[in-house]
C-alpha cells in the first residue's frame, strides 16, 4: 500500500499507509495523525485539512486548478503558500507512494 | 496538573463524542477510555445524511468518521447501542441500559440533539419520519424516488437539503413553514429570498405562515398533511423538520446546571469537576459574541472535543475558533462564518441572481459578525479571518465588487 509522511509543525513524522483512492486527509484522520481538523470530512468547505507539499512532489501532486473551490478558499486560508494544498482534494494513486506533506502551525 | 492516567467514560458516540476519544489519545491520555453510544454503528458524520447519502452516494466508510478498526487501535472501549441511563455523581458510576455499570474519573457528556417532535393528531402514522441518525436517512432514502410525494414541515437546512435532494431523485416535494421566509431563524432575508426561488425553480411547492394542525392517514400510513387554514397537502411520507432540541435531560435528572442545553465554559467543565460536557447538547461561552449560546455544527463539536481533550492532557486551551457551517443544495454551496449578534447593517456583496453573492453582516462600530457565502468560498473565507481579528470595515466598500476581497481583506 502506497505510504505518505506527515510532518507535523514541530517536525515530528508520521508515515502511515494511506489505500489508493482515499484522500490524503483521510490518511492522516483514520491514522490520528496530529494537525488535520477535516471539519467538513472533506467536502472541500472547511480548509482545515491544509497542507504543504514538498518541494520534490509538487510537480506530481500538482497545484489547485486556478478558479477552483480549492484555490479560492486557500486564497484566505491562515498561512497559505504557494505550495499549499487542501489534502481532502488529493486522491492517493500508486504514484504518490512515498508523498511527504507538512502541515501549518494551526487550521484556524 | 492532569492525571492521564485516570479513567475517561464518554456518554455519546457522535462527532462530538468520537472526535473526543481521537483526540484524548492523540494528546496523550494514557488511562482507560469508553466510548459509550445508543446507535449501532461506530461515530459517523450526519451532514451527508440529508446530502449525498440520502441520493445514494457515497459509502459507508466514508460516512464512519474514523475506521471501525481504529478503536480497538487506539484503545478505545467502544460500546455501541448501548444507552447511559444514569449518572451516580458520589459513586463517579454511570449506568448502561444493559445493567452494567462503568466507573469515571472523568466523565464527557456528548450527547447531542434530537429532532423536535410535532405533537399534532395523527404524528404517529407511519410515514412520517424525522432526520436525525443513519437509520432515520435508511428508512427515508428508499421512500424518495420518482413520483413520490412527500412534505417537509420546516425550511431549515435539514428540511430544505432534503427537499433538494428529493427534487433530485425525482418526487414531488412540498415544504410547509410556519413564519413567512425559509430558513426564518437561521439566515437573513436576501439568503431566505435566495433559497426560496432557488427552491421554486426546481419545482418545490413552498407553502410559508402556514401551520399544520394534523396529519391524516389511511390504514395507519400518513396519507395527508392538514394546515390550520383546512388545506390539505396530498403526500405518501412526511418528514418533520422543525428544528433540534439538547439531549440534556441525563444531565439534568444528574443535577447539573442546564439552560438549553448543558453549561459549560471554554475548557467544557459542567458545575461538576469531574464532568465535562461538548457539542450540540451544550450551551457555551461564544468569545467573539460576549455571550453564550448552544451551536449545532460539526465545527463546533470538534472544536470542543479539542478544549476537552486539551484540558484533560494538560495541554494549553485551543485558541477559540470562528463559528462556521455549511449547506448543500442542489450544486448551490451555502458556507456561514460567525454569528449576527448585535448587527445594524448589512452588506451584500456580489449579485444573487447570478448564484454568486456573500452577506456581511457588521455591528454599530462596522466590525464584522457574520458572513453568508453562497457559492463564494474567498468571501467566506477572507470573512471568516476578519471575523476571527475582528476587523472592522465599511458597508459601502465590501458591496462595490471593483474593490478586490484581498484588498479588503488585508
Ligand atoms: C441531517 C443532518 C445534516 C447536518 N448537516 C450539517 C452540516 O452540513 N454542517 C454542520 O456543521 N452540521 C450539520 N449537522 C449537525 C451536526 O451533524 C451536529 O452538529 C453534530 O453531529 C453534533 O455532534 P454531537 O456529537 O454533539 O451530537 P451527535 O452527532 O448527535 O451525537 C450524539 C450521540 O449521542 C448518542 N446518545 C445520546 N444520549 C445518549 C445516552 N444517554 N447514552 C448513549 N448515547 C447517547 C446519540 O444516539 C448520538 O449518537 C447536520 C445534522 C443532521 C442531522
Ligand atoms: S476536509 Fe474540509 S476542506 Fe478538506
Amino acid at each position: 500500500m502506497p505510504k505518505v509522511t506527515y510532518v507535523e509543525y514541530n517536525d515530528a513524522e508520521h508515515t502511515v499507509d494511506v489505500p489508493i483512492g482515499t484522500t490524503v486527509m483521510r490518511g492522516a484522520v483514520d491514522n490520528n495523525v496530529p494537525g488535520i481538523d477535516a471539519d467538513c470530512g472533506g467536502e472541500c468547505a472547511c480548509a482545515t485539512c491544509h497542507v504543504y507539499i514538498d518541494a520534490a512532489w509538487l510537480a506530481k501532486v500538482g497545484l489547485p486548478v486556478p478558479g477552483s473551490q480549492e484555490a479560492a478558499m486557500l486564497s484566505f486560508a491562515a498561512v497559505a503558500q504557494p505550495d499549499s494544498r487542501l489534502s481532502c482534494q488529493i486522491t492517493m494513486t500508486p504514484d504518490l507512494d512515498g508523498l511527504l506533506v507538512r502541515m501549518p502551525e494551526g487550521q484556524h | 496538573m492532569s492525571d492521564t492516567s485516570a479513567r475517561a467514560v464518554i456518554v455519546g458516540a457522535g462527532h462530538a463524542g468520537g472526535s473526543a476519544a481521537a483526540l484524548l489519545r492523540q494528546y496523550g491520555w494514557q488511562g482507560p477510555v469508553t466510548l459509550i453510544g445508543s446507535e449501532p454503528v461506530p461515530p459517523y458524520q450526519r451532514p451527508p445524511l440529508s446530502k449525498a447519502w440520502l441520493k445514494g452516494e457515497g459509502n459507508f466508510a466514508d460516512l464512519l468518521l474514523r475506521p471501525a478498526a481504529f478503536y480497538e487501535t487506539n484503545r478505545i472501549d467502544l460500546r455501541l447501542a448501548n444507552e447511559v441511563t444514569e449518572i451516580d455523581r458520589s459513586d463517579k458510576t454511570v449506568k448502561l441500559s444493559t445493567g452494567e455499570h462503568a466507573a469515571y474519573d472523568h466523565l464527557i457528556l456528548a450527547t447531542g440533539c434530537h429532532a423536535r417532535p410535532l405533537h399534532v393528531p395523527g404524528h404517529d402514522l407511519a410515514g412520517i419520519v424525522a432526520l436525525r441518525t443513519l437509520g432515520d436517512a435508511d428508512r427515508l432514502r428508499p421512500l424518495l424516488r420518482q413520483g413520490m410525494r412527500i412534505a417537509i414541515i420546516g425550511a431549515g437546512y435539514i428540511g430544505l437539503e432534503v427537499a433538494a435532494s428529493a427534487r433530485i431523485l425525482g418526487a414531488d416535494v412540498t415544504v410547509i413553514e410556519r413564519e413567512s421566509r425559509v430558513l426564518a431563524r437561521v439566515a437573513s432575508i436576501p439568503l431566505s429570498d435566495f433559497f426560496q426561488r432557488r427552491h421554486a425553480a426546481a419545482g418545490v411547492h413552498i407553502i410559508m405562515d402556514a401551520a399544520v394542525e394534523a396529519f391524516g392517514g389511511v390504514g395507519g400510513q400518513v396519507t395527508a398533511v392538514r394546515l390550520a387554514d383546512g388545506n390539505r397537502i396530498p403526500c405518501d411520507v412526511a418528514l418533520i423538520g422543525i428544528g433540534a432540541a439538547p439531549n440534556d435531560a441525563l444531565a439534568r435528572r444528574a443535577g447539573l446546571a442546564c439552560d438549553n442545553g448543558i453549561i459549560v465554559d471554554l475548557a467544557t467543565r459542567t458545575s461538576d469537576p469531574a464532568i465535562r460536557a461538548i457539542g450540540d447538547c451544550t450551551h457555551r461561552p461564544l468569545p467573539l459574541y460576549h455571550r453564550t449560546g448552544r451551536l449545532e455544527s460539526v465545527p463546533n463539536a470538534i472544536e470542543q472535543a479539542k478544549q476537552v481533550a486539551a484540558d484533560l492532557c494538560g495541554r494549553p486551551p485551543p485558541a477559540p475558533e470562528v463559528p462556521w457551517f455549511w449547506s448543500d443544495q442542489y450544486e448551490v454551496r451555502l458556507q456561514i462564518a460567525g454569528l449576527p449578534f448585535e448587527t445594524t447593517e448589512t452588506a451584500v456583496r456580489g449579485d444573487p441572481s447570478a448564484e454568486s453573492f456573500a452577506v456581511f453582516h457588521l455591528a454599530g462600530d462596522g466590525t464584522i459578525q457574520a458572513v453568508e457565502a453562497i457559492n463564494a468560498p474567498a468571501e467566506f473565507m477572507a470573512g471568516r479571518m476578519m471575523i476571527a481579528r475582528r476587523r472592522q470595515a465599511v458597508a459601502a466598500r465590501l458591496r462595490d465588487v471593483s474593490c478586490s476581497i484581498r484588498e479588503l481583506a488585508t
